[in-house]
């Protein structure tokens, strides 16, 4: 039995900082970080947005895709590690504004930047054991990095959601594999009351995404038997814009092949939207019927999910039903200055309200 | 408290779901139990996310829970389809906030309650 993506959407805010801005604040040289994290520009969440209303609005254009009953989607799970409420669901909110409640399975998930990938992964065995007939994946965030961190040019916001289902005349990318890889590696992490996450500096690199990102791209092509020159599009968690180009070099894929899915030197890492986007910007763009796409997250903690898809021809009937994820980024945006930045983002003491 | 006021309005205020008059085919939201022009017929109708702007103004003295997010403008936004929708209007300049303007239905978060309570999501809209 077939199972892939029958509909999928994406969504980024429409405000930005730009590296310039943030290097100004802190006394960085902004070509530096130009030129090293290859990051140019960053989303940032409007006052009024958060992982749920991101989520949602993924959700939404996801639907039109697919073209079916919200209320026939079995299950809803968020991947995110900015869920605005510790204790209560983001995916309760998103199901309900959608009309998809209540005979549906609800979770939210974390782990780190592959949260979101971690529930398509669940939404594809779910559908692909019978348990039901279609489920929704999502992974969005609107992290945040340190004032003065190198995260800071990086964390950014967006998701984007996927429904996963068997319906042959439905599907738009099959999927043909899955493989994980995890291990417990503290690269990165956030406790419990802190606001922003610490970081093990340059051991985030080889021991953590390298390690995971490669191993999980090299293992799954070894078990489907393709090497990069079978797979058209590759798609690989964006911490930066240079890590992605890097993994896909160690794998033998060309710039070229990465390119269609490279959306963070403008958008910056949406966490658990990142691989998700950079898949959702690949559809909408480079991806043809019978092509191949690699997809491989990376979360911190540290693991990594990937899979191989095979595009559909339905991928040419679904693709301008909604926003396209380039064009939601290169589109109308608003540029904040450091100071409206760092209100938007809660990063300033305010007293309590009287 | 506001929760149980929320999660009674959560239809109106999550779906744009209202009614519609089956006499005059006047559509309200939040829904009504009776129509102006006395009929008491009512049928669920689920509002538009487009629409245009019919009016507005811009708030710059605001209540508590939006004083960091003045000026602002709140519009009143006729829906493709009938019905009209009081709305704050975000992710636009207020250059950009005109009547006629062509305008979609945003879901966002509205107001959170203090820095412990609940977050209130609903409909604003924005310039598309």
């Amino acid at each position: 039995m077939a199972v892939g993506i029958i509909g999928y959407g994406a969504y980024v805010p429409r405000y930005r900082i730009k590296a310039e801005e943030i290097a100004a604040q802190w006394g960085d040289d902004p070509e530096v970080i130009k030129r090293g994290l290859l990051l140019y520009e960053k989303t940032v969440p409007n006052q009024d947005e958060d992982t749920v209303t991101i989520a949602y609005q993924a959700a939404k254009y996801a639907l039109v895709r697919a073209g079916i009953d919200p209320r026939e989607i079995g299950a809803i799970y968020i991947g995110s590690e900015s869920h605005p409420y510790a204790v209560k669901p983001s995916g309760t909110i998103v199901a309900e504004a959608l009309g998809m409640t209540p005979e549906i399975h609800i979770a939210d998930y974390e782990f780190a930047c592959k949260a979101g990938a971690e529930a398509m992964f669940v939404c594809y065995s779910h559908v692909k054991s019978g348990n039901m007939r279609y489920a929704m994946a999502i992974g969005a965030d609107t992290s945040q990095g340190a004032p003065a961190d190198a995260l800071e040019y990086s964390a950014a916001a967006g998701g984007s959601a996927f429904i996963f289902g068997a319906d042959e005349d439905k599907i738009i990318a099959e999927v043909l594999y899955t493989y994980s890889f995890t291990t417990d590696t503290p690269d990165f992490w956030r406790r419990e009351h802190e606001m922003y996450p610490q970081h093990g500096g340059r051991f985030t690199g080889e021991p953590a995404y390298f390690k995971h990102v490669v191993s999980a791209g090299r293992n799954i092509m070894e078990m489907a038997g393709l090497t990069a020159k079978d797979i058209q599009w590759a798609v690989f968690h964006m911490p930066n814009g240079k890590f992605p180009l890097r993994a896909g070099q160690k794998l033998g894929f060309k710039k070229e092949q990465i390119e269609p899915g490279w959306v963070v030197p403008w958008q910056g890492n949406t966490y658990s939207g990142a691989s998700p986007n950079g898949l959702t910007a690949t559809l909408d763009s480079a991806a043809k019927p019978g092509d191949l796409i690699l997809m491989v997250s990376f979360g911190s903690g540290a693991g990594s999910d990937s899979f191989i898809f095979r595009v559909t021809e339905r991928i040419n009937e679904v693709r301008d039903m909604v926003p396209k994820l380039w064009d939601l980024i290169h589109g109308r945006k608003f540029y904040l200055t450091y100071g409206q930045y760092a209100k938007f983002r809660g990063k300033i003491h305010l007293n309590p309200d009287v | 408290m506001i929760v149980p006021r929320h999660y009674k309005e959560m239809p109106q205020r999550y779906r744009l779901q209202g009614n519609r008059c089956k006499a005059c085919g006047k559509v309200f939201l939040p829904p009504r139990l009776v129509c102006p022009c006395g009929s008491e017929d009512l049928e669920d109708y689920s509002l538009s996310w487009k629409g245009k702007i019919l009016s507005y103004t811009i708030i710059r003295t605001p209540p508590t829970q939006f004083k960091y997010q003045k000026p602002y403008a709140v519009a009143i936004v006729e829906l493709e389809g009938g019905g009209t929708v009081q709305c704050q209007v975000t992710d636009t300049s207020l250059e950009e906030v005109e009547i006629g303007k062509e305008v979609e239905i945003v879901f966002r978060k509205i107001f959170s309650e203090g820095e412990a309570g609940i977050h209130c999501y609903g409909y604003k809209c924005r310039v598309v």
